[in-house]
């Protein structure tokens, strides 16, 4: 008999429920059904009583139910007596009896609510993460005069450090990347310029392309993407094991100790790297009119000297300090902003990147319009 | 070893594990029977979570038996080994919690994915759970990040006891709890095992603990377990790193040497 959980049977307007097998998590399901025919059957009767005795095997599932229908039974309006309890169980039942008395509390869903809201918080954060980035380019400017008057406080020995991993050790990777670009450049300027037969103009196209803009802003995006990520990802792990509190405690600035070093070896590097990368990319557009286009390295590089002038070599390089500016100072905002979690680290690392990238493009458009209007 | 009519529910035999190069047990053998709290003790890094993680099939091992329900985990089928890991639960040091998941998600997660139950009831039982060690309705829409360090532990018992097992593992249970939150969690084990039948295996640096709810004590040290046995007889030994963590400074028996 212990496969049926649960009989039923109704003599003299009581309803008699005897209960077998085992009242488990396995059969729950099944129970909860039983139990809720039982509640069903029981609104012809006054009184229902319920042995217990045949149950092999009872746990909290198999408690919970029982006191379920004990207590729908009695809201019902029925008396509900529980019969033949063994005593090993009396312990788990009196749990049951004591659990679910509060209605489980839901958070409203409200879709149009909730859109608006988060429409609101994204606003605010916006300004907010503005005015970090200001208040940062603000506090750094402090340090950096503070250091100024007392050079011996500088960390110089940190600065090569960084130097070494944001720049030295960035060139291989930042030397294939941009050698790519300029080879892939120079061949879809040869494929579409010979249709109308100025191949020549590549070279004027890919000079000033890579000098002026390409250079600049794919190095500062690797960067980002590099160092600027690493850079939220040492200084937050630092904030969540309170090692910036204990630089605090001990009389010294996180801004001059960890952020100054870090934002000026990027500041020396991307210039470095933008020249290293500027350079590949010539090459690469170089070799590829030489292989594919059939134009030979001499006449490219005496169309390169005629096509673009100093001007836009430093119009390229006037804009890398600013960009390492942007990255230092977007990484250095969302390290020290977070806070005890592990996901926060996750979510600011990949906020850093995300927002410095997006700061830079901004920016390169305003050095657009600034080198247009001066006519540089 | 074994009182006469206690079912052995894990059995360790001459049990090697390690990470790479080093060798952290070598040679362990520990019995625990049904319906005991046995605690594991031991110094740091001496290899006590090693232990409790090879039991569950957390960390491979190099050699030796593990029997589990008079099964060896490693040996089962995958059918047959969700079937036995569903007997017993884990509560991890940091709660290891869902993150992305509220309170009452991270208890029914077990639920979900091993039962077939209405929402209702699943709903019920986990807002039960939650109430069995100690927690109210409130917390069941927070999500880990919004609760404190001891309601974590809670919840987590909570997740680790959903699908009612057996047997639980603990690891060290009321590390990073305050002595009033770690004396209330040591109760409300004892609580649990009592009303549930439960068997727990546990790893705990924690004196009052084992002093409060261990029915057995085993000591790791020198890569194995050295003795396995009751508060009286770890009190009683002649060891000397038994001795010194027994009746150390820190214990209440023995010699109390006052820290001023």
């Amino acid at each position: 008999m212990s496969d049926r959980l649960l009989d039923l049977s109704v003599t003299d307007g009581r309803l008699a429920l005897a209960a077998a097998g085992s009242w488990t998590a396995d059969r729950a399901g099944e129970l909860e059904r039983l139990v809720e025919t039982a509640v069903r059957r029981a609104r012809g009767v006054s009184a229902v009583e319920i042995r217990m005795g045949g149950v092999e095997r009872l746990d909290t599932f198999g408690a919970w139910l029982l006191e379920r229908l004990v207590r729908t039974l009695r809201t019902d309006g029925r008396t509900a007596a529980v019969l033949d309890l063994p005593e090993r169980w009396r312990a788990l039942v009196d749990v049951a009896h004591a659990v679910n008395r509060t209605p489980i509390p839901r958070r409203r869903f409200n879709p149009l609510a909730d859109a608006l809201a988060r429409l609101g918080e994204t606003v605010v954060g916006l300004v907010r993460d503005l005015l970090l980035i200001v208040q940062m380019f603000g506090e750094l400017t402090v340090v950096a005069l503070r250091t100024a008057l007392r050079p011996w406080t500088f960390r110089f020995t940190s600065t090569v450090h960084h130097l070494d991993r944001v720049g030295w050790r960035a060139v291989p990777v930042i030397l294939l990347m941009t050698f790519l670009i300029g080879c892939i450049i120079a061949q879809q300027g040869l494929f579409h310029f010979r249709r109308f037969g100025v191949e020549t103009y590549v070279v004027d196209m890919v000079g000033i392309l890579v000098l002026r803009e390409i250079g600049v802003l794919m190095v500062a995006i690797m960067v980002a993407g590099r160092s600027g990520s690493a850079y939220t990802a040492e200084l937050g792990s630092m904030k969540m094991r309170e090692e910036t509190d204990a630089l605090r405690t001990m009389g010294f600035d996180p801004l001059e100790v960890l952020v100054l070093p870090r934002v000026v070896a990027l500041v020396i590097a991307l210039p470095a790297l933008t020249f290293v990368g500027s350079m590949a990319a010539l090459y690469g557009a170089g070799l590829v009119a030489w292989l594919y286009g059939g134009m030979s390295p001499d006449i490219f590089l005496s169309r390169l000297h005629d096509a673009i002038s100093i001007d836009d070599f430093a119009v390229g390089m006037i804009k890398a300090p600013f960009m390492a500016l942007v990255i230092g100072a977007v990484a250095s905002v969302e390290g020290l902003e977070v806070k005890g979690s592990t996901e926060s680290l996750g979510l600011h690392t990949t906020a850093s990147v995300v927002k410095s990238i997006f700061l830079m493009i901004g920016l390169d458009g305003l050095f657009a319009m600034f080198f247009a209007t001066i006519g540089m | 070893m074994l009182a006469p009519g206690n079912e052995l529910v894990i059995g360790v035999r001459d049990l090697v594990s390690g990470f790479g190069d080093t060798t952290v047990l070598d040679g362990v053998s520990l019995d625990v029977t049904r319906g005991e709290i046995l605690g594991c003790v031991g110094a740091s890094g001496i290899g006590k979570s090693v232990l409790l993680r090879t039991i569950v099939g957390l960390l491979p091992r190099r050699s030796g038996r593990i029997t589990v329900f008079g099964e060896d985990p490693a040996r089962l089928g995958a059918r047959a080994r969700r079937a036995l890991e569903r007997r017993w639960g884990v509560l991890f040091q940091q709660g290891a919690l869902f993150s992305s998941l509220t309170a009452l998600q991270n208890v029914q997660f077990p639920m979900r994915e091993h039962l077939s139950l209405s929402r209702r009831l699943m709903d019920e039982v986990a807002v039960a759970k939650l109430e069995m060690v100690g927690l109210d309705a409130s917390v069941c829409d927070k999500i880990p990040s919004e609760l404190s360090g001891g309601m974590i532990k809670r919840v987590a018992l909570a997740r680790a006891l959903a699908l009612d097992p057996e047997i639980v593992f603990l690891d060290e249970p009321t590390a990073g709890l305050d002595p009033i939150g770690a004396a209330e969690f040591d109760t409300l084990i004892k609580t649990l095992q009592q009303t549930l039948g439960l068997t727990v295996f546990m790893v705990t640096h924690d004196l009052d603990s084992l002093h409060a709810v261990c029915d057995r004590i085993a000591v790791l040290a020198d890569r194995r377990v050295i003795t396995v046995g009751p508060m009286s007889a770890m009190l009683a030994s002649d060891h000397p790193w038994i001795r010194s963590y027994f009746r150390g400074v820190r214990s209440r028996v023995g010699e109390p040497v006052r820290v001023a």
